[in-house]
């Protein structure tokens, strides 16, 4: 069998807080250009086990490797080779689009050239090119979140990680979001996304559950549904986390 | 006691954004009413103008027999409101956000004890913690508690539910159909277009306008033309292949499936069409099945037609 590239390595991963345990024993990989659903109730310990993959917070003990970096060892190459958003904070509301790609392109590392270049073709793709000049905050919610998504691919990281990207989104843009998500898996980016929403967990190509620290359930949708002898990823939920 | 809501051509205006354009209900004494929309549709601006702390425009709309502009002190009196953002005080302990709402409204904990029993059980363990230190779930039962603690006849809540897990999403409807036995008027609003099936009336609202009001179940009626959902071994690619199928319209992911609207009356016809374009495109274990559209899929509908009216 041909060997997938491993682009998170997740073994042994324990994190306290004091005495109390946010992430038990967790252990997973997720592979290159893959969709990989990270669902949980609310407290499960999912925000906990993100920061840890971006290198933000270190894991209490286990190894955990993130686009080919220890997150103890090296937590500011683990940032420079993954990409973030989340519904809470994406982009800079008093700078305008052209300035938000800017910004984050110099964060990133990439020369003027590249940040011209990259803001154009982003801006075309999303047929936004007449925002440029634009202040953030004037821009509806869908759009600003397609452009948070684009911001945060626009270094080529191995791994987007999308923290409920979607919340408060309308239907048909929440579609477009995940149709952007496909792309760029298809371009070999894996994409690692929180969501409530449960059809958006049958986007994803496997799945984990998180419940009270641990993961629960890892598998594919569909051998989801038919372990729990359940119709949809919403009673698989509700199965596992109530 | 429960409190018959008319809205009557209510337009708000900020600048040169329209945020409600020209609405017009009327939300019956006792039920759940459901406005459902994304964020930008209107839905807060139209709470805040029920709740009197917003002057709409044009228009008006009593609760009850008082108008939301004229008596808004007695609006306020019999209306409880959670507003979207948790608007409580962070340094106060459970009980003390709880009694100080309580005073405000000259009343007290004890007094009003049964009517948030049912929700405050849950949180009364932690009483004596600071609300800024509660879990998601937590703070929302603390902030409908205290919508609650004057014992109000309405109450709207504005998108309890958004960012909270299916689990405690479920629980907090049980929650409200408790409260509606209580005979309690319920306004509620929600992106998640699965909580409509739990309202008694429901708005879809989007832009400003009403895309549609009525039960849930004649919404999904409504429906025009008849939905199926298609599978295939490559559903990325699926999706565009679908757009160009003849007599076709509203191609939307749906899940494991990617459901499709035919325009004409013969359903054997259309899957058999169907199957032999997606067969000479080249795919395989291509499955076609008619099923029966959820609120989501009329939604989607109707901002479909609403953007090529413009």
């Amino acid at each position: 069998m041909n060997q997938k590239e491993k682009i998170i390595e997740v073994t042994n991963l324990v994190k306290m807080f004091g005495s109390f345990t946010a992430n038990y024993n967790l252990a997973f990989d997720v592979y290159k250009g893959e969709i990989f659903g990270f669902l949980g109730a609310n407290g499960a310990g999912k925000t906990t086990a993100i920061r840890i993959l971006c290198g933000l917070s270190p894991p209490t003990s286990g190894k955990v490797i993130v686009a080919g970096y220890d997150v103890s060892l090296y937590p500011n190459k683990v940032k420079a080779n993954i990409g973030y958003m989340s519904q809470k904070f994406s982009l800079y509301n008093d700078m305008t689009v052209k300035e938000n790609f800017r910004f984050y392109g110099g964060i990133y590392g990439l020369s003027g050239k590249e940040i011209k270049e990259k803001t154009q073709f982003f801006l075309k793709k999303l047929k936004m090119e007449h925002t440029r000049d634009i202040v953030l905050s004037e821009i509806p919610l869908g759009w600003k979140q397609k452009l948070a998504f684009s911001v945060a691919i626009m270094h080529d990281p191995k791994v987007v990680f999308l923290d409920e990207p979607t919340g408060g989104v309308d239907p048909i843009t929440r579609r477009q979001f995940w149709e952007m998500i496909y792309e760029s898996a298809d371009k070999g980016i894996t994409v690692f996304v929180t969501t409530h929403y449960m059809d958006e967990a049958e986007y994803c190509e496997r799945i984990s559950i998180m419940s009270e620290g641990k993961i629960e359930a890892l598998d594919t949708p569909a051998k989801l549904k038919s372990n729990y002898g359940v119709n949809t990823m919403n009673d698989v939920f509700i199965k596992i986390a109530r | 006691m429960s409190v018959h809501i008319n809205i009557n051509k209510i337009c708000k205006s900020y600048d040169d954004v329209e945020a409600l354009k020209d609405i017009t209900l009327s939300i019956n004494a006792g039920e759940i009413f459901g406005f459902i929309g994304p964020d930008g549709a209107g839905k807060t601006s139209l709470f805040r103008i029920l709740t009197s702390l917003l002057i709409p425009t044009s228009g008006t709309a009593t609760v009850g027999d008082y108008d939301v502009v004229k008596d808004y002190k007695k609006i306020r009196q019999s209306t409880g409101y959670m507003p979207g953002r948790f608007s409580l005080y962070l340094d106060l302990t459970v009980e003390e956000n709880l009694n100080f709402y309580a005073s405000i409204f000259n009343t007290s904990l004890k007094e009003n004890y049964d009517l948030i029993k049912d929700i405050y059980i849950q949180i009364e363990p932690f009483k004596k913690r600071r609300a800024g230190d509660l879990s998601g779930g937590m703070k929302q039962k603390l902030a409908l508690s205290c919508a609650l603690i004057h014992s109000p006849k309405l109450i709207i809540l504005d998108e309890p539910t958004t960012g909270v897990d299916a689990v405690s999403r479920m629980e907090f409807w049980e929650l409200l159909k408790k409260m509606q036995k209580r005979g309690i008027t319920i306004i509620v609003s929600t992106p998640y277009m699965d909580e409509a099936a739990l309202c008694d009336h429901v708005a879809l609202i989007q832009g400003g306008k009403l895309l549609a009001v009525d039960k849930p179940e004649n919404i999904v009626k409504s429906f025009k033309g008849s939905l199926f959902a298609v599978s295939a071994n490559n559903m990325h690619k699926l999706i565009y292949d679908l757009d160009n199928l003849m007599n076709t319209s509203n191609v939307f992911r749906f899940g494991e499936t990617i459901h499709i609207t035919s325009n004409i009356d013969d359903d054997l016809l259309y899957t058999e069409n169907a199957h032999k374009h997606l067969s000479e495109s080249g795919y395989h274990n291509i499955t076609i099945n008619r099923v029966e559209p959820v609120i989501e899929d009329c939604f989607l509908a109707l901002m479909d037609q609403d953007m090529v009216k413009g």
